[in-house]
């Protein structure tokens, strides 16, 4: 028997794979593009979003009885703006170095509208525990998929991971690149990411047809 | 007992309550926080003015490391001999030349004050080192450096940092290989202060002519490359007097 019960455990298992937030309800494109030129990076905002979803959707769960519901949009703002600050100024102050990695991300985060769907959709209606779950359940999905379209666009676009040059190097001429391998510098650009997107939809999508939506 | 949460009066409540909560526990965090903050940016940028004279910790070609934080204040102390301040023909020496704040004095020569400008006088190995501070724009926001160049006008090391570039692209100026181009090239053109251009010619992609005033571009980070020129040139053209009184000595 497991900690969690099957429902639980759905939480986090469900938006890894057949309700991913990226490539099934297609929310938080926008950072996706925006980061995921360098494997590191995505790692880094992987981790942020892990952090200040599984926090927000508790406590916006813990709130959610007494949050009047005209002004619910504006309290989740304030609480996601204010985890984010709160996480970016104890970096600064104890993490310098990562907080500088950080800091182009800090505005990414609170505008990320997985966080503001999964306070909305969840944690308006369901209990702290299962509320922390889901967070950490959608943020993961969320980074998974980042993670993997930061290693194809580093791999093909510079010839590296996490910044070791694993194919060889450019000028030297060594490793692949003495066969007149080149890096496809196009990989770094924007549009490359929604098309690595775009592949990853295909392959979940054709592995399960189930998920097709009918038109 | 349920409470209504629907009522204006409730709502406005709420709000109010929210507000000073997160007012005063953000306005607590800063404070408590601002002290230790300002220490890192300081020993940051010690760290940084260091790195463009080359006293880092650098190995091989690998990625930047700088001087351990423990270490850098007394190295600091060390190898910085002198801090200048300049204000128009007048030179000052001021031991908290670093911490003058550019963007500040920038906004002061728009409205019209006279503008300070810091140098480093720095020295390893018997060897002089002129440290300029550098400011200017890349694509999506500030970009910063040091330039050390020596009194031929060769550049011995730069270091640049930037606000939020694309990561991948423009956010590379801070790499090594980027930066390490740099190293050896002449801000002098033919007696004139041109600076050093980053350019997309990609006549020289290994960096080997150390006379032409250029080093390779990066690919897709025109903008925050044509930055960085703009950059080294602007500060250039500051601090030429200077310059050019360290030139003729």
């Amino acid at each position: 028997m497991g900690i969690l019960s099957k429902k639980d455990a759905a939480l986090i298992l469900d938006p890894l794979a057949d309700n991913n937030p990226i490539t099934i309800q297609v929310l938080g494109i926008c950072s996706a593009l925006a980061i995921t030129a360098e494997l590191e990076a995505s790692i880094v905002m992987a981790v942020s979003v892990l952090f200040v979803m599984g926090m927000g959707n508790v406590v916006i769960s813990l709130m959610r009885n007494i949050i009047p519901s005209k002004i619910r949009i504006i309290v989740q703002l304030v609480v996601v703006a204010t985890l984010v600050i709160v996480v970016d100024q104890v970096l600064k102050a104890f993490a310098y170095e990562l907080s500088k990695t950080l800091s182009v991300f800090v505005g990414l985060i609170i505008t990320n509208c997985i966080i503001m769907g999964r306070f909305e959709a969840f944690a308006l209606a369901n209990g702290p525990k299962r509320s922390f779950l889901d967070g950490i359940g959608n943020a993961a999905g969320y980074g998974f998929i980042l993670v993997v379209i930061g290693f194809f666009r580093e791999l093909l676009g510079s010839g590296t991971l996490l910044g070791i040059k694993v194919l060889g190097d450019p000028i030297e001429k060594t490793g692949l690149y003495a066969f007149g391998y080149e890096n496809n510098g196009f990989m770094l650009l924007s549009p490359m990411a929604l098309i690595v997107v775009g592949i990853i939809i295909w392959v979940q999508r054709s592995r399960n047809p189930a998920l097709i939506e009918e038109n | 007992m349920a409470i209504n949460t629907d009522k204006n009066t409730y709502t406005i409540a709420f709000a109010a309550v929210m507000v000073v909560i997160v007012g005063a526990l953000l306005a607590f965090l800063a404070s408590a926080l601002s002290a230790k903050i300002s220490e890192n940016e300081r020993l940051e940028k010690q760290q940084n003015i260091l790195y463009a004279m080359g006293v880092n910790e650098n190995e091989g070609s690998g990625s930047v490391s700088f001087i351990g934080t423990d270490k850098v204040a007394e190295a600091f102390n060390t190898y910085i001999k002198d801090q200048l301040v300049l204000e128009g023909d007048k030179v000052t020496s001021n031991d908290a030349a670093y911490l003058i704040d550019l963007k500040k004095e920038e906004s002061n020569a728009k409205a019209g004050k006279t503008r300070r400008l810091p140098v480093f006088v720095g020295e390893k190995d018997n060897k002089e080192f002129y440290i300029i501070p550098m400011r200017g724009k890349g694509l999506w926001d500030a970009i910063w450096g040091f330039v050390a160049v020596d009194k031929n006008m060769i550049v011995q090391g730069v270091y640049f940092d930037h606000k939020g570039e694309t990561p991948g692209l423009g956010a590379n100026i801070k790499q090594r290989y980027f930066m390490d181009d740099f190293i050896g090239e002449s801000i002098l053109n033919n007696g004139n202060y041109v600076g050093i251009s980053v350019a997309k010619g990609n006549n020289d992609p290994a960096n080997e002519l150390k006379t032409d005033n250029e080093v390779d571009a990066l690919a897709g980070a025109t903008i925050t490359g044509d930055g960085v020129s703009a950059m080294i040139k602007q500060s250039i053209s500051l601090y030429k007097p200077f310059l050019q009184t360290i030139a003729s000595n």
